[in-house]
């Protein structure tokens, strides 16, 4: 076991409870649950991997691939959806030129959706790297997208 | 004072932190909320501090705490619900409400405070006949609503326990500490008549009772704050605008149903609750309001946070439990013994919503019949909405019980904005339905809402104008459910892909007539079969369209028309030969380059390449006007 990993998950030797926040923390600090971290935590916690991965994959939080540097989440809940949310999602499919759902192939994008980040008042929503963005216009996009390949890039 | 060691002490804690709190001649309160934030609202809050420590102003407030005077102080404050104009500022004590501020308004406003005593006219919210609102009871928006759970959360610092003691934060504990048995504070609640706030409103009185009475240790507490409803932020509202009302609610009901641990369910989405929730939980921590021998009496409580991962079903009650267990969230299947007899790790637990528990405290203090004489007979007190959609004031709204749609959205959300016209309200997310302008006048509560084929929920309240597709809407929510099923049982898992399929044909342009018969009939299997609330609701979306709106899908299907325009399949976009000036905006715009055209010279888009995005319309300046949409599709000219 790689030592960053094997350091994580030191203080939750046997605790088999706290399978989600296991999952939650490995995540928090690699990015992602990769096959290594998945056997891990099935070998520290004792919990056989196939019901370690039939948990994880029960919740949307969890990721099994590599992330983009930069993450995009368009908001399609229920008030930036009638507000036009698709059209923004398309613009950020373009602009950034890869599909929602996936990452691109420099691993400098992800873009998805989620649905509802609370900030309804404020329709459209997208988040951006955590930052909030609101009453989102499709013409805004552009420059956005722009931002994150000058300052991440 | 850092400690509360006998119930008797929080009386003078009060008086402490209200005394040390008025030592402050002026308090400027920032929202922190979400909305707030994400329109720059921390810059404001630091503008304020660098501003007024130029002026020499102690701003620190640990100094009032120690006997010092200060003529003004920055503070921030959790969501006033008015999130579509902030970032906001209110100034206490006058009330002073400023909307949309920017940290370049900071010096006019301390100006106009501190030296001139007056108000900054332009950042004072503007009424649609030009006028201006000092204060927040002036603006429409609130002084329509009547709030109880929502009242503090402007007014308070949610991380500062200090300020929830001054506003008789706990004084509802220490009082049932004092002189109440667990059996005499169920009697309270029951007789308020307070119905659970998670959607389906079950008696809270009666399923405290029921846990009180369950055998089996240790008991749990949880609340329910998964708010997994899109479209809706009542709970993360209170949450991060007061989270000490909930934990207190939640240690009343521990010690009425006899619980040794609670747990506090946080959406994954929403970081900034769980800061805050750890920031209370451990306040109330180091003030000996959790943990071992609460107020220095016999009782105990710890409260943990357990954060979602991104799973709707998980706000289900027995779906809940399981993912707190480190299970999938696949709600039991019934018969199943209550959650209040067998619930996280098959011991009592009582479960209730985030805004159930934040009633509690209000209530205990002011009384049962204070609580019953707001609202309906059948449901009291005062209901909370996220008012968002095509209406002008959206926000966050409490209301009593009995106002009509109507209220809320004409005379609260201001109606519908930029002259266009409502066409229907959606409540209960997911589970809930859609209704038309004819049932505009049924009363909030849980039975009305129902009758009409909707439900309460837990608070979304979408508004649609004439812009929506109404089909599209349905085909929405069931890409939704049809996601979130857990998938263990075939109704649901599969009858909402199924229904899912048809409204997609349907929105394309590939219906047939005889899907509407097929819809009814998916939609009662569904709900007959399912076995949780998921499924068993999952088709009311489509069942309400087709009760008010089935012209629309009529359109859809023997028209091959979208009536709003939305279904990308049935639309075309086309430049009026007329109004066109050839001002090349919308050619140099297009994604696909389908438009072309000189200067000066009319444009023209190849219907063959387009694909609908409406980049054009959206660029053609308004006094050209020249691209219109037009629905059904043009039928495209072979060459
Ligand atoms: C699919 C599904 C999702 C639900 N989501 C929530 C939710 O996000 N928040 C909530 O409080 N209740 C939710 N409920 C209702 C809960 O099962 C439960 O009735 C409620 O939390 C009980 O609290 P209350 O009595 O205070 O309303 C959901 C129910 C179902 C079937
Ligand atoms: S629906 Fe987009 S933030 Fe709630």
């Amino acid at each position: 076991m790689d030592e960053t990993l094997h350091n994580l998950l030191a203080p939750y030797k046997d605790k088999s409870e706290a399978l989600i926040p296991i999952l939650q923390h490995v995540q928090g600090e690699l990015g992602y649950l990769s096959d290594e971290a998945m056997l891990a935590i099935a070998g520290t916690t004792g919990i056989p991997e196939s019901r370690v991965y039939a948990v994880a994959s029960f919740y949307a939080q969890f990721y099994f691939t590599r992330r983009g540097k930069n993450q995009t989440k368009v908001c399609s809940g229920t008030a930036c959806h009638v507000k036009g949310a698709a059209r923004i999602l398309d613009t950020f499919e373009r602009e950034l030129g890869i599909a929602c759902g996936t990452t691109s192939e420099d691993y400098e994008h992800t873009l998805e959706t989620v649905a509802c980040v609370g900030s309804c008042a404020l329709a459209p929503v997208v988040v951006v790297n955590d930052e909030v963005h609101g009453q989102m216009e499709s013409g805004r996009v552009g420059k956005i997208v722009a931002g994150l390949n000058t300052n991440g890039g | 004072m850092n400690a509360i060691n006998t119930p008797a002490d929080l009386g003078p804690m009060r008086d402490y932190c209200q005394a040390a709190l008025g030592r402050q001649k002026v308090r400027f309160l920032v929202c922190a909320g979400t909305g707030c934030i994400a329109g720059g609202s921390m810059a404001v809050y630091q503008e304020l501090q660098r501003l007024l420590s130029e002026r020499d102003i102690n701003v620190d407030v640990e100094l009032l705490y120690e006997g010092k005077e200060s003529d003004a102080g920055v503070g921030t404050s959790g969501c006033h619900g008015f999130c579509q104009m902030g970032p906001l500022v209110r100034v206490e004590p006058t009330g002073t409400f400023y909307t949309r501020v920017k940290a370049a308004d900071v010096p006019d406003i301390i100006t106009a405070t501190l030296d001139e005593n007056s108000e900054v006219e332009r950042l004072l919210f503007k009424n649609p006949d030009g006028s201006r609102s000092v204060t927040e009871h002036d603006v429409p928006f609130y002084n329509r609503q009547q709030r109880i759970v929502l009242d503090k959360c402007g007014t308070i610092n949610p991380e500062d326990i200090r300020d929830y003691f001054a506003v008789d934060g706990y004084q509802a504990l220490a009082e049932i500490l004092q002189h109440l048995s667990p059996m005499e504070v169920i009697d309270i609640v029951t007789a308020s008549g307070l119905r659970g706030r998670g959607g389906a409103g079950f008696p809270a009185g009666r399923k405290w009772l029921g846990c009180h009475k369950a055998g089996g240790s240790p008991k749990y507490v949880v609340c329910n704050g998964d708010e997994g409803d899109p479209g809706a932020f009542m709970d993360r509202s209170v949450l991060e605008g007061n989270p000490l009302a909930v934990i207190e609610g939640m240690t009343i009901a521990a010690y009425s149903v006899g619980a040794r641990y609670g747990y506090i369910y946080v959406r994954a989405e929403y970081p900034l609750a769980v800061v805050r929730l750890q920031k209370a939980i451990e306040q109330a921590k180091q003030y000996r309001l959790l943990g071992e021998n609460i107020m220095g009496v016999d009782f105990d409580f710890d409260l943990y946070i357990f954060q979602g991962a991104g799973a709707f079903v998980c706000g289900e009650s027995t779906a809940l439990t399981l993912s707190i267990e480190g299970k999938r969230g696949m709600p039991r299947v019934a018969p199943r013994p209550r959650t209040t007899e067998v619930g996280l790790w098959d011991k009592p637990t009582l479960l209730n919503n985030v805004k159930t528990y934040a009633f509690i405290p209000d209530i205990i203090r002011r009384g049962a019949d204070w609580f019953k004489s707001i609202g309906t007979e059948s449901s009291s007190g005062t209901a909370v909405f996220a008012l968002t959609g095509h209406i002008a004031n959206s926000g966050l709204i409490e209301v009593p019980m009995g106002i009509t749609l109507r209220e809320i959205i004409y005379d609260i959300g201001g109606g519908i904005p930029h002259g266009g016209t409502f066409k229907a309200v959606q409540t209960g997310g997911p589970s809930g339905g859609c209704l038309p302008a004819s049932l505009l006048d049924t009363p909030i509560d849980y039975d009305s809402l129902d009758e009409a084929g909707s439900i309460m929920g837990s608070g979304g309240m979408v508004i649609m104008d004439e812009n929506t597709c109404m089909v599209d809407v349905a085909r929405y929510f069931l890409q939704f459910t049809e996601e979130e099923s857990c998938g263990q049982c075939v109704p649901c898992r599969l009858g909402t892909k199924q229904l899912l399929e048809i409204l997609k044909d349907i929105c394309k342009g590939k219906g047939r007539k005889a899907d509407l018969d097929l819809l009814y009939e998916l939609s009662h299997s569904v709900h007959g079969g399912s076995v949780c609330g998921l499924g068993q609701t999952a088709a009311n979306p489509v069942l309400t369209t087709l009760r008010y709106f089935k012209d629309e899908y009529e359109a859809h299907i023997f028209e091959k028309r979208c009536p709003a325009k939305v279904c990308k399949d049935l639309i075309s976009f086309r430049i009026d030969e007329e109004k066109c000036a050839g001002c090349t905006l919308c050619a140099r715009a297009c994604p696909v380059s389908a438009i072309t055209g000189e200067k000066k010279q009319v444009h023209v888009i190849d219907q063959s390449i387009c694909i609908q995005c409406g980049v054009c319309k959206e660029k053609c300046p308004t006094k050209f006007s020249a691209v219109e949409c037009v629905s059904p599709k043009l039928v495209m000219e072979v060459a």
